[in-house]
Formats: C-alpha cells, structure tokens, sequence
C-alpha cells in the first residue's frame, strides 16, 4: 500500500487567527503528527501565493493528503479542493479544519486554551485524513426545460429570457391572468411610465414565444426530484392536475397587499390604500376636492411586520405628484417616519414633490396619527405641534407581504422562509437569488419587496444562473451522498421516511423490497445513514472508520 | 475573486485601461493599454524578496494613506493576479537611474525597468461596465474639519482601521496620537442630499455605519456608538431588525440631526455641534473620533470611459438605464452592473452582474452561433 504522506496549512488568515492565537505552536505540533511530512504557515491560505504553495508542496513533497486549517468550508473548500486537482491530487483527499470561526473568534480571551483546542481540532483532521478515498464528481443530466412559478413581471420577465436563449419554459401561474401586480398599478417611478405600458410589453413578448407553456389557473402541490430532473404535479381549481418535467425551477410568486381593516378606520371609500389609489389615478374622471393626507409605515415597521415595505415611500411621493400636477389646489400631506428615497432619481423625484408643494410631516412610533371621521391628527416631534388636518382622502401605506401560502410553497419546493415567510436564498449578500437547494432560484418581491427595476434584473439574472445547467446540459453532485448495501437493507422504509431531500425510494426486486437512494438528489446529510438499523447505509466520505478515527484522535492527545 | 482568477475561460488584464471601442455589439474591437508594471508577469510569484530591499517607502492607498508601501508593491495580500508592480512615480531606478535594489534581490530576474505599456487589441461580442464608486473629497466641506482636524476620517479610512489586516491590526486607534478610540460619532449624508455637492442618496451609508458601530463594539466593550442621520434608510432584507439590535444589543445612539459643524478642544478630541431634531435642542457632544460617511459618487474616470464607450450618463453622472431594461446601457451591447449605475448594495450589485453576464453572454453565444 501506498505510504501515507500528509500535508498540513497553518493559515493566519492575517490577524484573524494569528491575532488569537500561537500559530507556529500548531504548526510545529501538527508536524509531529502521524504521517505528517510537511507543515506550512501562510498569512492567507486562500491567496494566490498561499494556493501556489499548496500545489508546489504537492508536487514537491509528494504529498497524498492535504489538510488546511484556516476558516470555514463555505468559504473556500472549493478553492483548496480545486488547488489540489490542479496538482494532480484527487480533490476528496481534502480534509478542512476550521480554526477560526471554531477556535480564534470564540475564544479570543484565551490564547493558551484556543491553541490547545486547535491542535486538537487538527489532530482529528489528520486522523480522517489519512483514511479519506479518492472520489470522482458525479455528473447528472439536465433536462433543458424550466418550471417558472409565478406570472408577474419577475416570473414573465425570466420566461422572456430564458426562451430566448432557446429553452422551453413552463410557466405556472395561480390566477386565470398574466401580469401580476402591475396590471393594478398606474405609473411606474422614476421614468413615470406607464406600468400597463411595461407588462403589455412583456407580455406581448412572451407570447410571441411559442417555447413558453402556460399553465394559468395552476399552482403546485408535490415536487419530487432534483436539479436535472424535477417532476412537478400542479393542479388548479377544480382539482385537476397536471405533471411538468424541467431540470430547473425558478421561484416568482410575489406577494400579496396586507389587509389594510385594522388600521386608521379603513373603509375602501375615503380612507384607501396607497394600492387602491393607484387604481383611482389612472381613472380620468377622479374628483377630489379637499386634502389628501398619506399615512406612511401602516402595518409596516412595527412589532408585528418589522420589516420595511420598501416601496411605499416613493409610491406615496410618486402619487403626490400625480395628484399636484391633475389639480395644484389639492393639499397633500406625506406622514412620515423615514421618507425612503434611496439612489439619485428617487432623491430627484423627492424634491419635485417638496417643490410641487406637498407637506412632508414626521411622525414617530410611539405617537402614531389618529384618523377620526374628518381629520387627521398627528403631533409632528421636530415641529413640536400638533396638527389638525381635515381631508377627503386618507391614503395608507401599507406593505406586500408574503402569501399566505408561502409556507406550503416552501414545504413543497423545500426552501426556506425566513421569520416574516419571505422566501430565504443561499447567501443574503453573495448568493441572493440563488437557494442553498441547486436548480432552484428566486426573483422579485416573493424575496424581499422590491421595485420594478429590481425584479427585472433579479428575473434576468436568475434566468442567467439557469442558463448555465440548462445549456450544459449536466451538472457534477460531489460525490458525498449514501451508499446503500441491497444485500442488508430489508426494505423497512424508515430511510425513506426520514430523508428530507426525497431522495430515497422503495423498489421491488428480485430479493424483495429495497431502499434506492437517488444520488443527484442525496445531500449526503447522514439521516439515514445513522438510523439504518441494519447499518445498510454508508455515507461515502464520511465514513464510519474515518469518523471513529476522528474521535479517537479527540482523546488522544 | 480567487475564483475569477483562477477561472480558465477568465483572461484577466489588471494594471490596464480602455483606449478605445470600435465596432457595433456581436463585433466590438477595444483597444486596451497595459500599464507598464516593470516586472514580467510570467516570471515573478510575488514572493516578496524584492518588497523586504526596496529602500522607497510610500503612503499607501489600499490602507487609506494611513500605513505605508514600498515603491514595489502588490495592492494588497490577497489582490489577483498575484504579482509584484514597481509604481513608475516613485522608483528611484525609474526616477533617477539610482538604486536598482529590487533587480538584485529577485533571484528569478522579473525585474525590468525599461518595460513600456502595451496595447493589445480584442475581439469581443458584448462589455460589461462594472467600474464602481469612488467617494467625493470633503475637505471643501469646511464645517466638518476633515483634513484639519486629525481626529476627522471618513467611513472607508475607519474600514481600514476596524480591519484586523489594516494598518492597526483591527484596533481603533485615532490618527492625532494613536490612542484607543472608545467614544465615536458617525455623521450621515456628508456631501449627499446636499443641493451643492450630490443632490442624492448614497444609499449604502445608514446600514454601514451601523455595521461601524457595531464593530467597534465588538472590538472594544466600552465602545459608544452616536450616529447622526435625517431619514435612516435601512429598506433592504433584515436591515430592520439590523437597526433594531444596533440599538438594543449595542447600545447605539440614533440621533435624528445632521450635524453643523465639527471643531476640537485641546486634546484633540473632535466636538459635534448638531440640533437634535426630535426635542429642537442645539447640543454638542465631544468624542474621541468622527467618522465621516461621505457621499458615494461614480469612480474617477468614469465619464471619459462613458464617452469612449458611447453611452448615455444621467445627470448624476451614473450609467442612464432604465426599468424595463435595468442592466442595459443606451447603446446596444454594452451593459453595466453595480455602483456605476446608480449607489447599490452587494446583494443587488451581485444580481445585476449576474443580469449582465446573462445578456452578455446571450450575444456571444449567438454569434458563436
């Protein structure tokens, strides 16, 4: 058998882990470990340089294994993996320690303790090492179709693109109409363009798109498979399904408006929402005669939605300039408690509305305004005075929120909420229209709220991110999934009831019923593994032997 | 950024500017000038033995001026491609013909002073403007002292400072004599909302400066946070509840009032003079530092690269887009993405790039047919 030849990266990560502590204490100790041969210490392992050094150290010292003992996996498995590949070394002969979020930012008071536990830490690491096996990448073919969910402008908006770049696309959408929100709106800020103008003009495009299927009056209820090969049952409502076959999906579902009954003495006729005013403007014929008083942050910013609404400012802003250029006489007032005009139209569009002459007046949470039958009172904080003012209309803001069913939707496509049930991508900063689930992506406000603008390049870029499985035609799964031994398995079921990716089924065979683990599907989390007990199920690189090891090695010292 | 660089369909040419873009979308010819970098990128491995002899030390510009670099240098540790570059202003063998050190010391001969700029020519199908932002100088804006008084700086000379691989190793030392800062004002819109300098938003700043304050904390539990701001604008995803623990698990102080005027008392300790605009007091408050979040404008350069590349700016000088086609530039295969379009955060500036690839990559793959 080939000798075991380890390689061990001590990375400072600049003052992140060297600051706390002693790293060339844990780079001479862990050069004193079993079948280590080689021991470096890198400011940054992930630089260039400290890349370099890993394949040079491969090569040279004919290294077969290769530990990095720097920050987390999420960062940089990838790249050390990959730099191992490129010098030849089989990528699974990786193993990553985490002394930084593990060891120096937890026990940053004490050195002594933390550079104990990274030595432990790194101990273990070498233990599995030794024992980890060369694995090849699997690769899964992807059926070049996308699931779009949702027939707004995001939803439409990817459909266009993704057709165009010649896939067929399926669109599902729950009402018996395309175009979402924007048939209900009036003008768009900050060109001030029509939104019928924007959605007729998607539309137009997408059916002039014959690779797009419509499913309208559909909403999924099952969702079986992965990315490649999802099998999706919609159904509508005279219960009648139907079954889509894609290799992606893209998530559009948008939002609802929240109801607006348990604020300010909303009734529909003088006291509306900023939505329903929308529909009012682009009537020709809309008198107004007296005040119209804006109530920002209604339902929004509080203990029950503490998220902003994001758009309502600017809607506000937007429609107080509608109403000053129809009828200069009409009074508007802005109620306020941050006016949210970020970027350099938005600020623009601000000013004309102070220029216009409508009345900006804050308020703040603990003195919210008081909407009787003919007047709204409201204590301005930096006025110190309090202001009386009649009106014919009360306009509230008040913000999307997520659908009632998102939660279903989410159990459904298994991907996240988070606490208001807007839907979760993989990284909020570097991954935001991505989930962690491959195959599946998120656009538009079923995200967060979001304008136009936003939901179309949210809508192209996740059409770009589809693109790239659906034209390759395959993806690679890392090879970490279960292995099941049919000789043992007697067919009980609990894996397949336990495992929360689907990706175990019973088939019959020949020797009876057996468990199949459907491998693009399997994230390799170890569900079953560990509850098989029959122990039929191995996790292929985590592996029973490779973790005793690691717990041995714990104890050892 | 390690992943572009080391990407096999990437060709990354840094140290270099556009000259030129002829030619029409699907067949665009740029003419690109390679920056001379006095070194041969195929030979050196930025080992550093020339960096430890070179005698010339500069301020340097990745650390905000605050530390200082080498006249050969690579802009910071972990920058791509990972090679070294002799800045041309300051050698003294470029300079003056003295000196030569740094030729010596590389034992792998990477070093050349004569190399000139290069002009290369490419063939490409569509271009993504992504250049981003550059911060407006503020020592014009007198009532603030920066650049006067030393105890002044601006929120991205405090990210240098809070960075544990900044000059400080991550300890809020103040410029004027290097002490610990413990009590810290951070002041909005310096420069933005502002009719005579950027009449916009810069958008980024509220939720930085919470982050600053929050960081500071972390750093030094007897930190105090006070930001000064109008509208705090925290609309994106969470920045909410952001706001809210900022408040409660930090202790920070929101003070809605734009701050008049900054002067120091004896000990250089920066004074805020401000009306709090909830309760219409006039106040001061002395604090050991004042972090400036100056307006964010388009980097420099921007417009003539904009007149090379013939498109349309706004009147802000950022790339005109608009709704319907919110990555697409007015001119027909040319796309932008991030701050040159207007002031953007990560997660958005990271959609729109992927938007950009997607149509970019769209009129590639149809011309390769």
């Amino acid at each position: 058998m080939e000798e075991t030849r380890i390689g061990v990266f001590v990375c400072k990560c600049g003052t992140n882990i060297a600051g706390f502590l002693d790293v060339s204490d844990i780079a001479e100790y862990s050069s004193t470990l079993p079948d280590v041969v080689f021991t470096k210490v890198n400011l940054f392992t992930c630089s260039e340089a400290g890349i370099s050094e890993i394949k040079n150290a491969i090569v040279q010292h004919n290294l077969n294994r290769v530990v990095v003992s720097a920050c987390t996996p999420r960062t940089h498995e990838p790249t050390f993996r990959a730099a191992c590949q490129e010098a030849g070394l089989n990528p699974f002969l990786f193993e990553f320690v985490n002394i930084r979020e593990h060891v120096s930012w937890v026990h940053k008071n004490d050195r002594e303790k933390g550079t104990k536990k990274a030595r432990d830490l790194i101990r273990m690491g070498v233990a599995r090492a030794a024992l980890l096996e060369p694995k090849e990448f699997i690769e899964v073919p992807v059926l070049n179709e996308a699931i779009i969910i949702g027939g707004g402008v995001a939803g439409l908006s990817s459909a266009v693109s993704l057709a165009k770049r010649g896939f067929k696309v399926h669109l599902v959408e729950r009402s018996n109409k395309l175009g979402g929100r924007l048939l209900d709106l009036n003008i768009i800020q900050p060109e001030m363009t029509s939104a019928k103008g924007i959605i007729e003009d998607i539309l137009h495009e997408a059916e002039n798109l014959p690779l797009i299927n419509i499913y309208k009056g559909y909403k999924p209820v099952d969702l079986k498979g992965c990315i490649g090969a999802y099998k999706m049952i919609v159904e509508n409502s005279k219960k009648e399904t139907k079954e889509i076959d894609s290799g992606v999906i893209i998530l559009a579902s948008g939002t609802r408006m929240l109801d607006p009954s348990p604020y300010y003495g909303y009734n529909g006729r003088n006291i509306i929402t900023q939505y329903e005013l929308e529909k009012l403007l682009s009537n020709e014929d809309l008198e107004i005669n007296n005040n119209v008083v804006m109530i920002q942050c209604v339902g929004s910013r509080n203990s029950e939605n503490v998220f902003c609404g994001k758009i309502c400012c600017m809607e506000a802003i937007k429609n107080s300039i509608l109403l000053k250029e129809r009828d200069d006489r009409i009074d508007v007032y802005i109620i306020y408690r941050d006016i949210q005009a970020l970027g350099h139209e938005n600020e623009r569009l601000l000013r004309k509305a102070k220029n216009l002459g409508v009345r900006f007046i804050h308020y703040s949470a603990e003195k919210p305004p008081e909407v009787t039958k003919d007047a709204v009172k409201i204590y301005s904080d930096i006025l110190n005075r309090e202001f009386n003012i009649p009106y014919s209309l009360a306009v509230l803001a008040t913000p999307q929120i997520p659908h009632s069913d998102a939660q279903e939707l989410s159990r459904i496509l298994k991907v996240p909420t988070d606490e208001n049930n807007f839907f979760l991508e993989a990284h909020m900063k570097l991954r935001p229209i991505d989930f962690a689930t491959d195959g599946i992506f998120i656009c538009g406000s079923a995200r967060w709220p979001c304008t136009v603008n936003e939901a179309i390049y949210q809508a192209e870029a996740c059409a770009a991110r589809a693109s790239i499985p659906l034209g390759n035609g395959k993806v690679k799964v890392e090879p970490i999934n279960s292995l099941l031994d049919e000789d043992i398995c007697r067919g009980c079921g609990l894996c397949v009831s336990l495992c929360p990716y689907k990706a175990i089924e019973l088939v019959n065979t020949d020797k009876g019923k057996k468990a199949k683990i459907i491998i693009a599907a399997c994230k390799g989390c170890g569900v079953c593994g560990s509850t098989c007990y029959r122990h039929a199920i191995t996790m292929s690189h985590y592996k029973d032997e490779q973790l005793l090891a690691q717990i041995e090695a714990c104890f050892k010292e | 950024m390690l992943d572009v660089g080391r990407h096999p369909m990437i060709d990354i040419l840094a140290y270099s500017e556009l000259e030129s873009v002829e030619g029409e979308s699907s067949s665009f010819k740029a003419t690109i000038r390679k920056k001379s970098r006095y070194v041969n990128a195929s030979i050196c491995n930025a080992c550093g033995d020339c960096v430890a002899k070179c005698p010339v030390k500069v301020k340097n510009e990745f650390d905000m001026n605050f530390g200082v670099r080498k006249a050969i240098y690579q802009y910071f540790p972990q920058g791509i491609p990972s090679i070294m570059t002799i800045d041309g202003t300051k050698c003294l063998k470029i300079t003056q013909n003295k000196c030569g050190i740094c030729s010596k010391a590389c034992v792998k001969g990477a070093i050349d002073y004569e190399m000139k700029d290069e002009t290369v020519e490419i063939e490409v199908a569509s271009i993504i403007i992504a250049t981003g932002f550059d911060m407006l100088p503020v020592s014009h804006l007198t009532q603030y002292g920066y650049g006067k008084i030393k105890n002044v700086i601006t929120g991205l000379e405090y990210e240098r400072l809070i960075n544990a691989t900044g000059p400080t190793e991550g300890h809020l030392y103040r410029p004027s004599d290097k002490k610990l800062a413990h009590k810290v004002a951070y002041l909005q819109c310096i420069g933005s909302r502002d009719q005579n300098n950027c009449a916009y938003c810069s958008s980024v700043c509220c939720m930085y400066s919470i982050k600053d304050a929050m960081l500071a904390k972390e750093h030094d539990s007897e930190a105090e946070g006070y930001i000064f701001h109008t509208d705090f604008r925290n609309v994106g995803k969470w920045f909410q509840n952001y706001e809210k623990k900022g408040k409660n698990d930090y202790d920070i102080k929101y003070i809605r009032g734009r701050a008049a005027e900054i002067t120091e008392d004896a000990d250089n300790n920066p004074i805020v003079f401000y009306e709090d605009t909830k309760t219409q007091e006039i106040r001061q408050l002395t604090v050991d530092l004042v972090v400036l979040a100056t307006a964010t404008i388009p980097s420099k350069g921007f417009q003539e690269l904009a007149r090379k590349l013939r498109i349309e700016t706004g009147k802000d000088g950022f790339v005109q887009t608009n709704s319907r086609l919110p990555v697409s530039t007015s001119r027909k295969g040319i796309f932008a993405c991030g701050f040159c379009i207007a002031p953007a955060d990560i997660p958005e500036s990271v959609a729109q790039g992927a938007a950009a690839a997607g149509l970019a990559a769209q009129i590639a793959l149809s011309r390769a047919g």
